[in-house]
């Protein structure tokens, strides 16, 4: 449960985050390094700095033209790695003209592409993470737009654009009613694989002493001989059948007797 | 330990493993082992005052091989790892064969006879030069031989009797490149001639006891020299100068240098640039000008003349002394459909000692190389044997006109492997002959039943093997019941096609690669793969299948691709064409025309995208689907993984409609600093998923994530790049992605600190199991993921599937955001690993297995069951009845589920899978340089009688009771009359 809390919080920060042009979020740290707190950060202002650096847009085959600063903190640590942290981003509204553009990718279920400086410290670097979606499945009420951006260090891998639900196919064409846009981004680093049990002898030899010992539950009379016990039932009632029947016919019938000796040597 | 052990043990047999294993009898039922050598390089008989004549070869696949010379069979072989090419090899003392590989740094000694390794040498090296070994026939020194070595920039001499290294001669400082060791006879001074920075010529005079330079001349030529070099005599070498054009003959007599030039435009008229030419002729060189061969005779004085020419197609041997002093020399060239086989006096080009001109299959290409070997004929006059290696780089011996024995090595360079399915059996067309007459069938039938109630005799036994390996109908060539007999369709590095029958392996048709136009640049197209262009299915009984070799003429990938099609049944080329562009990458798509002709992308080095079928019905189906058509470009060496989609047709650069440019939807671009990519994969496209879903033991449903478009991608620190412990594992990494090629989103990333690959993967349905080396624990893992899709999580409920309230139906859309959940769980594995496939079969709904090409060139099947990520320690009662494992911390080896059993695949490269139509079994076949063969069935046979099963012990016991039952029928009746009558 302690677990979900910081989950929680996160995604609490996403919802209230919506409704704006700014999106506000605490980086996702990969899981070698434990996030240190905000009060930390600031004591200790030399190890990090400011970074800025701008998210580019393209209608369709278009150049790229600026579209929203990313702001981060970077943070260095003392192992020489470096991490962002703490990342804002502001996004710029559609202009009239973009709009149009924004409408004629609509209708022609064209791509909408963004991109980012692949190196942030020292942007532009030498390539642009590019990504990019089907225009259509960007509005909804208003332009939802969900970036997930994986980060080696202070290098952007890559980044994932879409919108934050499902996108159905056949795409319908359909204006979004507000031209403001949703925005939602996530940082994310790599998650390090789990350590490869490694079973010592002693544990095996604790495990299989123990393993010995743990009998296994102990089964119901029933459950351990039905399949002797229904055969049996039903012998016991053909044979009850028969008894009563016999009964029946010694009492009943003794004028048949001598019709049932010959039978029976027939037989 | 030994508690482990037994834990183990009892693991292994507590979890009821389907045993794999085949019993002795079996073996060579339904598996079929070739062994090749490769591409022969070079060759050396020894048949003098020896019992078996033999020829000792060593082969561009790094083999080093005996001969027989009489059959061509496998005497004795040694598969070198591919890092340790072989250089040179000769005979030493009459019983030792001696290889020097690695660019000169390793020097061995087999026995003749056997093979077996007598003495092995490394030898000290500097630098990577080229190497050279030298025999000497007739030098001794102190009781002992030496050999001469020069590679690395050390000259070391050898002992032939025990390898010991008995002196050696540092050249590394001066840069001094050895090209001749020469020893004159009866003499203990051996010249070393060499070159100084390929400009000034160097003769030491060495003493060959203590390796003392005596003496040291050197002169500069102003010019400077090209590489080739050719000794005509024992005191004179001939090599080009720099520009090609001059021929400098170098005279060292007595230690003193001396230069002669002779412009090539004054031996003939035109000239352009010359070279010379590898074979070894006394007084004699050959030098290859203006297609043609011309052979210069160096006079007494250096003075050079020519006296043959022969057109360049020519192949010639070394030369050979035959009796009376003279030496000889054999050329071998195509007329027409025959070779015709030469053997000349180099002394007297007129005298020709053999002329044979032998049949040869047109697809076998011109002749590459010439070996010759004398032997003395009963009339005491010289008789000549040629092993000649073929531009498909068969071997083949010729002797009296004849072909000998011949060998298809080219199958020992198999680069891409495709199947086809065989002629359906028509009326009146059938192969098969009605072979068995009732009494026969009954026979057989009655033998079998002998076996099965262990009343054989051994012959009785080895009748019944004998009858199993002539099973009826192995080898036809039609198409069977139960899709056991299909064809391999295997393309080699020399271009050439070869259809296997996987009944016996028998080659049913063969066909070297055409270039249509013949151009000078490009007459024999080297093959890239193999892609299967037309499966009829409508028309299956009067159309035959074709497959497509996409071929390139040249090494360079910006080279002009060969397109060929070739007919399956037939092995006839269809028809082929030279495409104008260079081909990158070929992208079968999911749809074909109405010929059943599959579409196919090609894309080039300009961005271009090339349809195929160039028909308007092909390019109207790819116009349907042109929005959902994308593809990507690994760009390995900037690190850079780029998703493109369609843009346009190319019309505005060339008229072609069926030409398409492309436009990038997203990049992944791995920092330089830290991660370079080392392997990349992509799921089967032809792979049957036969359930989406997967139910785990708390009756809870697994959707799996079945997506064709996910691409596994593997990196590691660029210093963790080189070979296994270079590094330390701090300093390297393995970070493992899936990408989604459409949008390029990352789905999965997992770093393994510590680890280094090389890494081998395997990816099929949902799931990747790949290996690499963990550094920490100093053993290689195996990680498997598996992704399952949580979007359709929530169609677990019944009364949403019946009211049709679910999305299972919906097209699913890369533009989603995806849900999934990955699960990985690493294991250890005791091997190192060449390569990794898993089983297919028809419906896949049989379980599979992974079959791991080991280190041994074997190949061990491992159930997919092993890993699992769902193993836990302790494994609740549903779990086991699942079938889960308890966890262990590395998967087993068990000897009896190698499927090679006893054998190797030497030098083994790949492993293909295909599945048969009974949905048990799978085909598998692996290649190296050997080829091997076998059907599988990871759950044993559930849908069929296995070969031996008795009928006639069914019918006997059928004919049996029934008439038990009559015999018993009338007892009783006789005996209730007699009770009436009482």
């Amino acid at each position: 449960m302690a677990k979900l809390t910081p989950f929680f919080f996160l995604s609490f920060l996403i919802i209230s985050s919506s409704l704006a042009f700014q999106s506000d979020e605490f980086g996702l740290e990969g899981a070698q390094q434990q996030t240190p707190t905000t009060r930390k950060r600031y004591s200790d202002p030399d190890s990090d700095s400011k970074v800025h650096f701008s998210l580019e847009h393209a209608f369709g085959d278009s150049d790229f033209s600026p579209a929203g600063t990313f702001s981060a903190r970077l943070k260095s640590w003392s192992h020489g790695g470096k991490t962002l942290t703490k990342l804002r981003f502001s996004r710029n509204g559609f202009s009239d003209e973009e709009k149009d553009t924004f409408k004629n990718l609509l209708k022609g279920d064209d791509f909408y592409r963004i991109r980012l400086p692949s190196n942030v410290i020292s942007p532009p670097g030498k390539e642009f993470v590019v990504a990019s979606v089907r225009a259509r499945c960007l509005p909804r009420d208003g332009l939802d737009e969900h970036f997930v951006i994986h980060m080696e260090g202070a290098n952007v891998l890559a980044v994932s654009y879409g919108s934050l639900g499902a996108c159905q196919y056949p795409r319908q064409f359909k204006l979004p009613a507000k031209w403001s846009f949703n925005s939602h981004t996530i940082l994310k680093s790599s998650e390090q694989a789990p350590r490869t049990p490694i079973f010592t002898e002693e544990i095996l030899g604790g495990e299989n002493a123990e393993g010995e010992v743990e009998p296994p539950p102990e089964k119901s009379f029933w459950a351990k001989y039905w399949m002797y016990l229904i055969p049996l039932g039903l012998v016991v009632m053909n044979a009850v059948t028969q008894a009563t029947n016999m009964a029946e016919e010694q009492t009943g019938g003794q004028a048949g007797g001598s019709q049932v000796q010959q039978s029976a040597r027939r037989r | 330990m030994a508690i482990r052990v037994s834990l183990l043990l009892l693991v292994f047999l507590s979890s009821a493993v389907v045993s794999f294993s085949l019993y002795e009898d079996q073996v060579g039922l339904m598996d079929w082992h070739q062994r090749y050598i490769g591409k022969v390089k070079h060759a050396v008989f020894h048949t003098q005052k020896a019992g078996r004549k033999r020829v000792i070869v060593s082969t561009e696949e790094n083999v080093v091989a005996s001969l027989d010379l009489r059959h061509g069979e496998i005497f004795w072989r040694h598969v070198l790892g591919t890092n340790d090419a072989i250089d040179g090899v000769d005979i030493a003392l009459g019983k030792y064969v001696i290889t020097l590989s690695s660019q000169g740094s390793t020097l061995r000694a087999w026995n003749l006879p056997d093979g077996q390794m007598v003495w092995e040498t490394s030898l000290h090296s500097a630098q990577s030069s080229k190497s050279l070994l030298s025999v000497p026939i007739n030098l001794k020194v102190d009781k002992d031989y030496p050999i001469l070595v020069f590679g690395g920039g050390y000259l070391h001499a050898v002992s032939a009797i025990d390898g010991e290294v008995l002196w050696k001669k540092d050249f590394t400082a001066e840069g001094f490149e050895v090209q001749r060791v020469l020893q004159p006879p009866e003499s203990s001074i051996i010249y070393v001639l060499g070159f100084l920075h390929s400009s000034e010529a160097v003769v030491y005079q060495i003493d060959s006891k203590t390796g003392e330079v005596v003496a040291q001349k050197s002169m500069v030529f102003p010019g400077g020299f090209s590489g080739a070099i050719s000794s005509v005599s024992s005191d004179k070498v001939v090599v080009l100068d720099s520009t090609r054009s001059i021929l400098v003959t170098i005279g060292f007599l007595d230690g003193d240098i001396n230069f002669q030039k002779t412009p090539i435009s004054d031996l003939v008229e035109n000239s352009g640039n010359a070279e010379i030419l590898s074979p070894l002729l006394s007084n004699m060189l050959a030098v290859k000008v203006n297609k043609r061969t011309i052979f210069v005779r160096v006079g007494g004085e250096g003075k050079l003349e020519v006296v043959d020419s022969l057109s360049d197609e020519t192949a010639m041997s070394d030369s050979l002394p035959v009796a009376d002093d003279q030496v000889a020399f054999a050329s071998a060239h195509h007329e027409g459909s025959k070779i015709q086989l030469m053997v000349k006096l180099v002394d007297d080009l007129d005298t020709v000692l053999l002329r044979e001109s032998i049949e040869m299959d047109q697809h076998r290409g011109h002749v590459d190389k010439v070996f010759i070997n004398n032997y003395i004929k009963t009339d005491r006059s010289n008789g000549f044997r040629a092993l000649i290696v073929m531009e498909d780089h068969s071997l083949l011996l010729l002797q009296q006109g004849a072909i000998v024995w011949s060998r298809e090595e080219g199958l020992a360079s198999v680069t891409d492997v495709t199947t086809a399915e065989l002629p359906v059996e028509k009326d009146g067309v059938s192969v098969a002959k009605v072979e068995h007459t009732l009494v026969d069938w009954l026979k057989g039938h009655m033998l079998k039943l002998k076996g099965s109630l262990l009343l054989a005799s051994p012959e009785d036994v080895a009748a019944i093997q004998e009858m199993r390996m002539k099973s009826s109908g192995r080898s036809k060539l039609t198409r069977d019941h139960n899709g056991f007999r299909k064809l391999f369709i295997a393309l080699t590095r020399a271009g050439k096609l070869f259809a296997l029958h996987t009944g016996d392996g028998r080659i049913v048709w063969s066909m070297l690669l055409n270039s249509p136009t013949k151009s000078e640049a490009c007459e024999r197209p080297s093959g890239i793969n193999l892609y299967q262009w037309q499966v009829p299915h409508h028309h299956a009984m009067d159309e035959n299948p074709s497959v497509l070799v996409v071929g390139r003429c040249g090494s360079d990938s910006s080279a002009p691709g060969v397109l060929s099609f070739v007919d399956v049944y037939t092995g006839k080329e269809i028809s082929s064409s030279d495409i104008g562009h260079s081909v990158v990458r070929v992208m079968p798509l999911p749809f074909t025309d109405s010929t059943e002709q599959r579409l196919h992308l090609i894309a080039d080095t300009e961005g271009h995208i090339h349809l195929y079928p160039k028909t308007s019905e092909a390019l109207s189906i790819f116009q349907r689907e042109f929005q959902n058509v994308y593809w990507y470009t690994v760009e390995g060496d900037d690190g850079i993984i780029r998703g493109q989609g369609m843009k346009s047709s190319c019309a505005g650069e060339t008229a072609d409609e069926y030409c398409f440019t492309t436009k990038e939807l997203w990049t992944v671009v791995f920092p330089s600093e830290s991660e370079k990519i080392i392997s990349t994969l992509t799921r089967k496209p032809n792979e049957v998923v036969h359930t989406q879903a997967k139910v785990s033991t708390d009756q809870d449903l697994l959707y799996k994530y079945v997506s064709r478009n996910l691409l596994f991608v593997a990196t590691v620190s660029p210093k963790g790049a080189g070979e296994i412990g270079s590094v330390t594992p701090e300093e390297s990494a393995l970070v493992v992605y899936l990408i989604d090629t459409i949008t390029g989103r990352i789905l999965h990333r997992l770093s393994h600190q510590g680890c280094q690959g090389p890494v081998h993967a395997v990816f099929s349905e949902n799931w990747v199991v790949y290996h690499y080396f963990n550094l920490r624990a100093h053993k290689h893992e195996v990680t498997v993921v598996e992704i399952y899709d949580q979007s359709r999580a929530e169609n677990k409920n019944v009364w949403k599937l019946v009211l049709g309230k679910h999305n299972l139906t919906a097209p699913i859309s890369s533009y989603s955001r995806p849900e999934m959940f990955t699960k990985s769980q690493s294991y250890f594995f005791a091997q190192s690993v060449k390569t990794i496939a898993v089983t297919s079969t028809a419906k896949g709904i049989t379980s599979k297995q992974l079959l791991i090409g080991t280190i041994g060139d074997q190949i061990l099947a491992l159930d997919k069951r092993f890993v699992d990520p769902r193993r836990t320690l302790n494994p609740s009662q549903a779990e086991k009845e699942e079938g889960i494992i308890p966890l262990t911390d590395s998967l087993p080896i068990i000897p009896q589920s190698y499927i090679t059993h006893s054998l190797k695949v030497e030098g083994l490269r790949g492993i293909v899978t295909a599945p048969a139509k009974l949905e048990s079994t799978t085909h598998v076949f692996a290649y190296g340089v050997d080829l091997f063969y076998t059907r599988l069935a990871p759950s044993k046979t559930y849908d069929s009688l296995t070969d031996d099963f008795s009928y006639a012990l069914l019918l006997i016991t059928i004919v049996a009771l029934v008439a038990a039952i009559y015999i018993t029928w009338v007892v009783s009746e006789k005996k209730e009359l007699s009770e009436k009558w009482r």
